[in-house]
């Protein structure tokens, strides 16, 4: 690969990163409160008697394979079931502080669903309409929507060796462009489920709750868990006794990874300056160490050299005043001895 | 007598090998006609498994020692470790080769794997941000390598081209590591629900990046440790004069990075307010793996390059490595789905193991081919890099 082509590849995923970037802020400083006008369900389990024809409706709708166990046989309520590759719903039996209590579970459909937020091909939409939908023809199938998934939805097909994928509840996206109800919502006999604008069964809900005290916990699950939910929820009892858990918290999946995809820009900007610069700093560092080096053997050299000289010199001297010593030395010794001899001679 | 030793330990080599290829083919095999339900254990509520957990997360991060030995050297000016780069830039190199390898068995159309970056980018998500610098970086050691190999085949002018990119393709390997490290922790962070409080954190991707130096800095070590054991002969002296040096000094460095990863643990800790769950049975995993995984090895690895203790230095090693494999565990399957009743919780197939295990039969088989046959313990005598250091330090004496 040519350097330039590398450049711009870089380039590229800079500037990938930083379109992403500005989604998460989006996330960050506005919430997305979904499309207006979209549409939900809203889910009334203090009306659900576990009758399963929603989810005979739904295998119907969705040309799902048939069970093993017919939708009538109501014992298969006796273990608690999530949604699989051929069931997008099914409905779970709960003994509760009130009484044996049914709830249905199916794709919540989110305001910012993590199941799009996490899909790295943009296999999942989320519609207008507010059902959240899925595009086999780009799946990879690496299952990271599923991991994202708080409500543990999105089914795959393990077996499928070929062209597996995630199978998961349209809210009868196709259904609902012509007009009409999800298979589910009209197979309902108890009206357990009210389909209609999210904005209009919120307040649907909130009347309820108004009208019945006794009847209703004070909350609509899904109204802001998560983000906010298509599917909304109103329960007789607290919401963990009918398997819905009450600490995911209300940050949507764009809020949680937000801050982290916001930094990649930031990487991508800083780092080359930063190890740039400490390369100039340690290559400097090398540059100087070596001129030192250089200075201190020459000033060495150099010293070494003037000390040999004043060594030499100061040698010389002494050699010379040495010499001069033993000279005069000689010189007194011989004068002494021709000054002796004469008086010798003379006292001889 | 030493060389028949040494010829059976390659025999049993090549059997034991042998017979993981040969099993893990058979699982290869099983796995594209079955599909992932014929031969792992993962189901809906378990869609990443060990594959994920110790192929893509433990591989890339012990594949770390490639952008932490070449900084070291070509960014940070520290020469001495030259001689280590050649076999860490190849060792990364196999190592994401084979996270790539290993992610055709657990996607379900491996065929596509390239959809995210060229047919439909999904920018939203942090496994975007995963692939595109996993594929970028893959480039770009194949690019750092590729040196040894032009070296081995002769090829002197487009050697000379690369071997002038060192610096540039070294601080992209930087950035794309200090990406994608990161990235691999943030893919946690989309769901708060399923991964325990004690793990989960907004500071997950600077844990894992953090963790990777060191990860990245023991495997050196390790490596090294292994390769003069069975590859000692291959060595040449400047190699071997360097291999003390580069062990302390990475055994320093090492232990430094991890002190300061035990101190933002626990200001993660601090800040979630999750010292309450320390009390309870996860709460003594993670504790076992700050303390003993992290904290001790930290310590040992002090002692180690202050006493030049090179054999304590080895084992720490091998301790921090299990340390990072530990904590990628837990991250992405014991600490994961932690609510979920026992019976639903995800344990690994025998056949999703055999794969592991391939996997890294395959890089062991490839990187000996690689290094009996090009320049990576030694210096090729035609391109001596060392030649105008000499002379430098030459004009000193």
């Amino acid at each position: 690969m040519q350097r330039r082509k590398f450049l711009g590849l870089l380039g590229a995923a800079g500037l990938m990163t930083t379109a992403v970037a500005g989604q998460a802020q989006a996330a960050g400083s506005k919430h997305f409160e979904g499309y207006p006008d979209s549409f939900g369900v809203l889910h009334d389990t203090t009306r659900c008697i576990g009758c399963r024809k929603c989810e005979a409706a739904c295998n119907t709708v969705n040309k799902l394979p048939k069970p093993d166990k017919p939708f009538d046989d109501l014992k298969v309520l006796e273990t608690e079931r999530r949604t699989t590759d051929t069931a997008y719903t099914v409905v779970n039996k709960y003994e509760t502080s009130k009484g044996l209590k049914f709830r249905k579970i199916q794709c919540n459909h989110c305001l910012e669903p993590a199941c799009a937020s996490a899909c790295f091909v943009k296999a999942f939409t989320k519609n207008p309409t507010g059902s959240v939908t899925y595009d086999e023809s780009v799946c990879v199938g690496c299952r990271y929507c599923m991991v994202a998934c708080s409500f543990n939805i999105p089914a795959y097909t393990y077996n499928d060796p070929i062209t597996p994928k995630i199978m998961k509840c349209t809210m009868c996206q196709p259904l609902i462009a012509e007009g009409k109800l999800p298979g589910c919502v009209e197979a309902c006999p108890k009206e357990a489920l009210t389909f209609g604008k999210r904005v209009d069964l919120i307040k649907v809900a909130r009347e309820r709750i108004r009208q019945y005290p006794d009847r209703y916990v004070d909350q609509i699950y899904g109204e802001r868990e998560m983000g906010g939910t298509a599917w909304i929820y109103l329960n007789g009892v607290p919401s963990p006794e009918v398997g819905m858990r009450d600490d995911l918290g209300v940050a949507s999946a764009p809020e949680l990874t937000g801050g982290a995809l916001a930094t990649v820009p930031m990487i991508v900007g800083l780092w080359p300056v930063l190890l740039t610069g400490i390369y100039a700093v340690s290559k400097r560092k090398d540059k100087i160490a070596k001129e030192e080096k250089r200075q201190a053997v020459t000033a060495a050299l150099t010293k070494a050299a003037a000390d040999a000289e004043v060594k030499l010199s100061a040698a010389l001297t002494k050699a010379e005043v040495e010499n001069k010593k033993q000279i005069e030395v000689a010189v007194k010794k011989a004068v002494e001895e021709s000054a002796k001899q004469p008086k010798t001679e003379g006292e001889a | 007598m030493s060389q028949d030793t040494a010829a059976g330990k390659g025999n049993l080599f090549n059997i034991i090998s042998g017979i993981i290829i040969l099993a893990g083919l058979v699982v290869t095999f099983l796995r594209f006609t079955q599909g992932l339900g014929g031969v792992t254990n993962l189901d809906n509520n378990n869609p990443w498994g060990v594959w994920i957990g110790f192929d893509l997360l433990c591989g890339v991060a012990l594949a770390a020692g490639g952008y932490t030995t070449s900084a070291a050297c070509y960014i940070f000016g520290l020469k001495r470790f030259h001689s280590a780069v050649r076999p860490a830039i190849l060792t990364a190199f196999l190592g994401y080769a084979f996270v790539v390898f290993a992610l055709h068995y657990d996607v379900g159309r491996p065929w596509r794997l390239p959809y995210p970056i060229f047919v439909s980018p999904g920018t939203t998500s942090l496994l975007f941000e995963v692939g595109l610098c996993v594929f970028l970086y893959v480039s770009v050691l194949f690019i750092e390598f590729t040196p040894a190999a032009f070296e081995w085949l002769g090829f002197k002018k487009i050697r000379k081209v690369v071997v002038k990119l060192t610096l540039a393709l070294t601080i992209m390997g930087v950035i794309l590591s200090t990406m994608h490290q990161s990235s691999l922790g943030a893919l946690f962070t989309i769901a708060p629900s399923k991964l325990h409080p004690l793990w989960y954190s907004t500071y997950l991707p600077v844990y894992f990046f953090i963790s990777s130096i060191f990860a990245g800095m023991s495997m050196v070590i390790f490596e090294g440790t292994l390769s003069h054991h069975y590859m000692h002969g291959l060595m040449d002296k400047t190699h071997l004069d360097e291999a003390d040096g580069v062990v302390l000094g990475f055994a320093r460095g090492a232990s430094m990075v991890m002190m300061g990863y035990v101190f933002i643990k626990i200001i993660g800790l601090v800040s979630d307010g999750t010292w309450q769950y320390l009390s309870s049975g996860y709460g003594l995993l993670f504790l076992t793996e700050l303390l003993c995984f992290v904290a001790l090895p930290a310590m040992l690895y002090g002692i180690g390059s202050r006493e030049k203790n090179l054999k304590l230095i080895r084992w720490t090693s091998l301790l921090t490595v299990l340390g990072i494999v530990f904590n990628r565990f837990n991250i992405s399957m014991v600490a994961f789905n932690y609510q979920l009743p026992s019976s639903q919780r995800y344990f690994p197939s025998l056949m999703e193991i055999v794969i592991s295990i391939f996997v890294v039969t395959l890089i062991v088989t490839v990187f000996r081919f690689i290094t009996t046959r090009m320049p990576i313990f030694y210096e090729h005598p035609e391109y001596a890099e060392h030649e105008e250091e000499p002379a430098a330090h030459g004009h000193g004496h």
